[in-house]
């Protein structure tokens, strides 16, 4: 029975609207009042019996909902013998519970259409070498898998046969379709627009990037501010505290019409939904525009930053450098460039496969009694020969002696934004190369963009020479740029900036920069969307897109906006609803519900514009 | 131990969170610090002792209080 009732609560809102419906015109156009009278007392007694189980089932669980505050004002008017308001108050809070659905969830729709872009099913290889499609569950990892064009790539992994163009923009927010083929890494949910792939599965299941971000933004529209914890708090002890206030009302001056007025009215609705539903428009236009913000906390941190520190290979450069110029200090040059490829090759350092792929050596010698030196380079034998590549502090460290040519070529080097690799044999300098790193296409722009946005310093630390660091700064409009720092000393300048006062975001890859991604008041990766960076920061920029970021920033700041505007709209109703009541005539239970309706949906209409945001320049 | 999420019908009002949180803490061999009850996307997470109490008790729960069950996984 109490399934049944709540079952067709839809039903029910529809029938008693026809009643009241019927009752206005009886009583209206033909006086007939019996008719009028027995119409709305079918419809208050069939209206209030969901609500009534649902205040039930909340009062024992120690809950006093709304659904208790209304059932209670609903049997007053009942008793008092207003059918009418009673009528109509129940079919305005059913209408109400039906619109709110509705609407919530075009706002919740931008997160489900990513959800539901999951695969469900594959076609793998069965034991006799033929294809069958399958439930996604029963694909393992190594299993190999056959997509045709218009499929979803079911799981992440490598192309083992076939070529084709694959639409990312599920995970990167990229619209052009990348092409593949054989070799090349796929991701889960992503779409197969041509071609026919071949794929081994490395990573299936939840553990796909498509399947942790779609846990990571499913959590991240749950995770609860502050702010929203204290809403939550507070509407715990304020619904009961409107019971008392009605009751107390009612003691006070034995008007049960004001008393139970007082309940409809004080329905704290809109301020229980206001933020939630701002929080969840925001995370979704975001998740759709390639921004993954992770919860109302980040939201808001986010929208107040002042100061942002950039790293600068992979953040505001491509993160593949290519050597830009080479010198050399010896006679035999072919030696030499075999040392150095053939050392270069033990590292999977960006600058020492720039310098293999440069040099382009085939004729290598063995490598020996190799040492990493941190923040240095590389020491090792070659040929009996000892030879140092790197920075210009290993070169000291070996003692080695910089001619007067040598220096100058540095000085060079550096002033045209190259970082240095030197080379030396046998404590003898032979070999210097500049190699530079291209920046990303617009960053420029994008960076003036936060700068019009408020993001008052931009500031740029790099391990790079200071000489790189400072061309960068100036050719990109950073107000601050230091070089030759470790991931420690990054750390340490964050947290001067802090200890300040200063709000501080973190732009970086994510792998060196894990310390700073943390310590910021918000990190935010460039992710490739396969890295760690993922969860440990609170924001990522989906395929390393950094035009991305004046749209998070500017989103975040909308979104934050938009809570604000949602928590005033419901104080406000609340504080003119209650002030009417005592002090005007006009105002009773219909028309506060009336009210207290349209407020709901009116902050979670409001909350719905967040879905259309663009940042405006 | 088993963890179990069920994804239910569109929630509505932040106080079905309660009443669903309060019943389900009153079933035998839930773990209340794992009970999550999320509002947007309308879903319960929760580890269960799997010797004391069936999945199907947790939706039957649910669906009393009201709320349609529409997906259930187990781990």
């Amino acid at each position: 029975m109490q399934r049944f009732i709540l079952k067709n609560k839809r039903k029910i809102t529809l029938v008693s609207a026809v009643l009241i419906i019927a009752a206005f015109t009886s009583h209206y156009a033909f006086h007939f009042e019996p008719v009028a009278k027995w119409a709305l007392l079918i419809a208050s007694i069939i209206g209030v019996a969901p609500i009534a189980i649902q205040a039930f089932q909340a009062l024992r669980v120690k809950v006093v909902s709304i659904d208790v505050l209304v059932t209670i004002a609903v049997i007053g008017a009942f008793i008092i013998g207003n059918y009418e308001e009673s009528a109509i108050v129940t079919f305005l809070f059913l209408f109400g519970d039906y619109l709110e659905q509705r609407t919530l969830n075009k706002t919740r729709s931008a997160i489900r259409e990513l959800t539901e872009m999951a695969p469900e099913s594959a076609l793998k290889q069965m034991e006799d070498g033929s294809f069958e499609e399958v439930d996604i569950d029963e694909v393992g990892i190594g299993d190999i898998l056959r997509v045709l064009t218009g499929a979803k790539v079911p799981v992440d992994g490598v192309v083992l046969f076939g070529e084709g163009h694959v639409n990312e923009a599920s995970i990167t927010g990229e619209p052009l379709p990348a092409g593949k083929t054989v070799g090349s890494q796929v991701f889960a949910g992503t779409i197969l627009d041509n071609g026919t792939l071949h794929i081994e599965a490395q990573r299936v299941g939840e553990d796909t990037t498509f399947g942790r971000i779609i846990e990571l933004v499913e959590e991240a529209q749950d995770k609860k501010s502050e702010a929203e914890r204290f809403i939550d708090r507070f509407s715990k002890w304020y619904t009961p505290a409107v019971l008392v206030l009605g009751f107390v009302v009612w003691l006070i001056t034995r008007n049960i019409e004001l008393a139970i007025t007082i309940l409809v009215l004080g329905c704290p609705g809109a301020l229980v939904i206001g933020v939630p539903v701002s929080n969840v428009a925001g995370i979704g236009n975001g998740a759709r525009h390639g921004v993954l913000l992770k919860g109302s906390e980040v939201i808001h941190d986010f929208s107040r930053v002042d100061t942002m520190i950039f790293d600068k290979t992979g953040t505001l450069t491509q993160g593949a450098p290519k050597v830009a110029a080479v010198k050399l200090y010896t006679e035999d040059t072919s030696k030499t460039r075999s040392y150095l490829a053939s050392v270069e090759s033990q590292s999977d350092h960006p600058l020492a496969r720039a310098i293999v792929e440069h040099l382009n050596e085939t004729a290598l010698y063995p490598v020996d009694q190799t040492d990493v030196v941190k923040g240095g380079g590389i020491v090792a034998m070659v040929d009996g020969k000892r030879v140092a590549v790197g920075n210009a502090a290993l070169m000291n460290q070996e003692g080695v002696h910089l001619s007067e040519e040598a220096q100058k070529d540095i000085e060079q080097f550096e002033k045209e934004g190259n970082s240095l690799v030197l080379t030396s044999v046998d404590g003898q300098l032979q070999a210097l190369v500049g190699i530079r790193d291209q920046l990303r296409p617009k960053v420029r722009e994008d960076l003036a963009k936060l700068k019009k946005m408020g993001v008052k310093n931009l500031v740029l630390l790099s391990g790079d020479n200071q000489g790189t660091v400072d061309l960068v700064a100036k050719e990109l409009g950073l107000t601050q740029a230091h070089g030759n720092m470790l991931p420690e000393d990054k750390a340490a300048f964050l947290m001067d900036l802090q200890s300040k006062g200063y709000i501080v975001a973190f732009v970086g890859d994510g792998v060196n920069d894990s310390p700073s991604l943390a310590l910021a008041q918000i990190g935010i990766a460039m992710g490739s969307g396969t890295d760690v960076a993922i969860e440990t920061s609170d924001v990522v920029l989906m395929n390393s897109d950094f035009s991305r970021l004046p749209h998070a920033l500017g989103l975040t700041k909308a979104t934050a906006r938009n809570m604000k505007q949602n928590i005033v709209i419901a104080i406000g109703v609340v504080l003119v609803l209650l002030f009417s009541v005592f002090f005007s005539t006009w105002m009773n239970m219909s028309i506060g519900m009336l009210v207290h309706e349209g407020s709901i949906l009116v902050v979670i209409l409001n909350g719905m514009r967040l879905l259309r945001y663009k940042p405006n320049m | 131990m088993k963890k179990a999420t069920l994804q239910l019908e569109t929630l509505t009002c932040p106080s079905c969170l309660a009443k669903i949180e309060g019943a389900l803490k009153g079933l035998d061999g839930i773990d209340k610090d794992t009970l999550n009850v999320s509002f947007n996307s309308s879903k319960v997470k929760v580890d269960f002792d799997d010797s004391k109490l069936a999945i199907e008790d947790i939706q039957q729960k649910i669906s009393k209080l009201g709320y349609e069950v529409k997906k259930t996984t187990v781990k």
